[in-house]
């Protein structure tokens, strides 16, 4: 049936801010962070809501979203989104990290948060390598791989092998969401934000520490096109770092969303 | 309110609780640790917050994160301890919130042993995590001034948006006195315009250290160093003993100038006419106050429990115009009031210019401890 009036069926998350980012053409963060402005939208939550930034391509993630935010040292943001969540128990606080500042560097600070149960929500972007400093190896970098500090390929023998996150974090007791979704097409997509939601959802059931590790391309560092890099999620990242929910609490597990 | 016999660590503890400390964030640290473990049963009976960090990164970090929300924080640590918060305090610095730190000095370098020293005075005065800033530093000599700074500290902390560190020795911390608790501080009802607790009816805010237009950059050092300028112009706290008709100065803050005083009273009895100036506020530094004793006395004598950290700051007020002279234990050892008083007849019988630099003077008097 053809109509007179014009329906917006797509629009700009009221969250997220009216920016262009900073963004590399074709990098998935622009994705994430929509994904989390919808859901903070979708959950009303613009108004209890405090972000914690970390360090890396996304250390100003704080300008793209109409919140309250913070901007922590390398690492520290699941230990600042401590002291907030701590003295301001009925807002929603969560940390976007990349993979170098929340697996490497902050390692300590994010598995004694969810082994305390702190009650945050993390959006983990793993894209196999340090961005912001120009490709270095991180954690993640799978063997092999081509980097900036391991020009040979990533060699295990010497450089050891890349960190599972999620399935490290799902080990503890205080985790109530643990999953890891992908970026790289929009099922993916779709199921990603889906994560995302019940991340939060976890929070504010008070059930636990929660956290989505997101596969994220970085077209520029990997030497690839926009597609080329999704393509390179699929075949080379998934196998390594699986697709799958590694904690789910029981009330979270029968949520209809 | 009466006098109790209270220990330092826990006086200090229950000090912060009185000012209206909503958040305490902490690691245990020999000779702090009482203060973590006080607060760890105190805070939660009142409904406040208290966590044992995983590191002193992880609590500094916590202190930043509840400092951005406008509440009342505090963390407390020990040498090795407060070097790990570097990182942190130098963030909190860049973002302009105000914080209470309380270090409890011990030996060191390294992890050195948990005896009472001053070695940290560097540090937490000039700095010691990266760039320019610039915090207040407040050295009690005894347990009620340790209390009474620790209200202080709160109070000019958010004043002047800044950190406020109480730099005292491990023997401040374990050593019991009779002092007076303050009362109980109502908690803070409404928070300042800044904070960062959810933007509700009202636009967003921030709180970021970063400015990557350098232009930005510089605008904050700028704001930090002229705020800085207002608190030397305001805050400049210190005790002195006996100077109204002094020859002879003493200089020596904390434990080095509780043991000083002890001298100087030894050595007015035998006639010397010495005094003590005790700086209460490491930054801002008495500087003026020294400045006038260099021009009206013979002689001023530091006293410190490290190599000569504050040494190098009165050398810089003196400007040659008074020989300066030192004396210091470092290591974790406590001066004796004698060691002290042989110090000051060192510098009234050999009157005039000294041959090189007091430290170096010092070291060669030092040579029997190594």
């Amino acid at each position: 049936m053809v109509t007179d009036t014009e329906i917006t069926v797509y629009h700009r998350p009221a969250t997220l801010t009216d920016l262009g980012t900073h963004y590399c053409p074709g990098c998935t963060h622009g994705i994430a962070h929509r994904l989390v402005a919808e859901v903070i939208d979708e959950m009303g939550l613009r108004e209890t809501t405090i972000g914690v930034a970390s360090v890396g391509c996304s250390v100003f993630a704080y300008n793209y979203f109409d919140f309250d935010f913070v901007q922590a040292p390398h690492g520290r943001a699941p230990a600042m989104a401590t002291g907030i969540k701590r003295v301001l128990s009925d807002r929603i606080v969560f940390t976007y990290q990349g993979d170098g500042d929340l697996a490497s560097i902050g390692m300590g600070e994010i598995v004694a948060a969810a082994g305390r149960g702190e009650n945050i929500t993390v959006i983990f972007i793993n894209n196999a390598n340090y961005g912001m400093t120009g490709g270095q190896m991180a954690p993640t970098t799978l063997p092999g791989m081509k980097t900036t500090s391991s020009p040979n390929g990533r060699d295990v023998e010497s450089q050891g092998y890349p960190i599972r996150t999620a399935e490290l974090l799902a080990t503890q007791e205080g985790a109530g969401y643990i999953v890891r979704r992908s970026l790289h097409d929009p099922k993916n997509i779709r199921l990603a934000k889906k994560a995302i939601r019940l991340a939060f959802e976890t929070q504010v059931r008070g059930l636990g520490f929660s956290l989505v590790e997101l596969l994220s391309s970085c077209p520029t560092n990997w030497g690839m096109d926009p597609v080329d890099a999704l393509r390179w999620i699929e075949q080379n990242m998934i196998p390594y770092f699986p697709i799958n929910d590694f904690k789910v609490h029981p009330v979270i597990a029968s949520l209809r969303i | 309110m009466v006098k109790e016999l209270l220990k330092g660590n826990i006086a200090i503890a229950e000090a912060a609780v009185r000012a209206g400390l909503q958040a305490y964030f902490g690691y245990p640290i020999t000779p702090q640790t009482e203060l973590l473990e006080y607060l760890s049963k105190r805070m939660p009976e009142l409904g406040r917050t208290f966590v044992q960090a995983e590191s002193e990164l992880g609590a500094i970090n916590m202190v930043y994160g509840a400092a951005c929300t406008g509440v009342r924080v505090m963390s407390s640590s020990s040498s090795p301890g407060i070097s790990l918060m570097m990182e942190g305090l130098s963030y909190i610095a860049g973002t302009e919130l105000p914080v209470v730190l309380i270090d409890v000095m011990r030996g060191g370098p390294g992890l050195g042993n948990i005896a009472p020293s001053q070695q940290d005075y560097n540090q937490i005065v000039h700095g010691g995590g990266h760039g320019d800033y610039y915090p207040i530093v407040l050295a009690p000599a005894n347990i009620q001034e340790a209390i009474d700074l620790t209200v202080l500290a709160f109070d000019l902390a958010e004043k002047y948006r800044s950190i406020v560190i109480v730099l005292l020795d491990g023997s401040l911390g374990q050593m019991m006195e009779p002092a007076e608790l303050p009362p109980m501080q109502p908690l803070r009802e409404s928070y300042p315009e800044w904070a960062t607790r959810g933007a509700i009816g009202r636009e967003r805010r921030i709180h970021t250290s970063i400015y990557l237009n350098p232009v930005e950059q510089e605008k904050t050092n700028l704001r930090i160093l002229q705020r800085w300028q207002e608190v030397k112009k305001n805050e400049v706290r210190y005790k002195s003993y006996f100077l109204e008709d002094a020859e002879y100065v003493v200089i020596g803050f904390g434990t080095a100038g509780r043991v000083a005083l002890s001298a100087v009273r030894a050595a007015r009895a035998e006639g010397n006419k010495v005094g003590l100036l005790r700086p209460v506020t490491l930054a801002p530094f008495p500087a003026q106050q020294i400045e006038a004793l260099a021009g009206s006395s013979k002689g001023i004598l530091v006293v410190e429990m490290n190599s000569g950290q504050m040494l190098d700051d009165v050398m810089a007020c003196v400007k040659g115009r008074t020989p300066v002279h030192f004396y210091g234990r470092p290591g974790g050892i406590v001066p004796l009031p004698d060691e002290v008083l042989v110090e000051i007849h060192r510098m009234t019988e050999k009157s005039g210019r000294l041959n090189g630099h007091p430290r170096d003077q010092w070291l060669e008097r030092m040579v029997q401890h190594i």
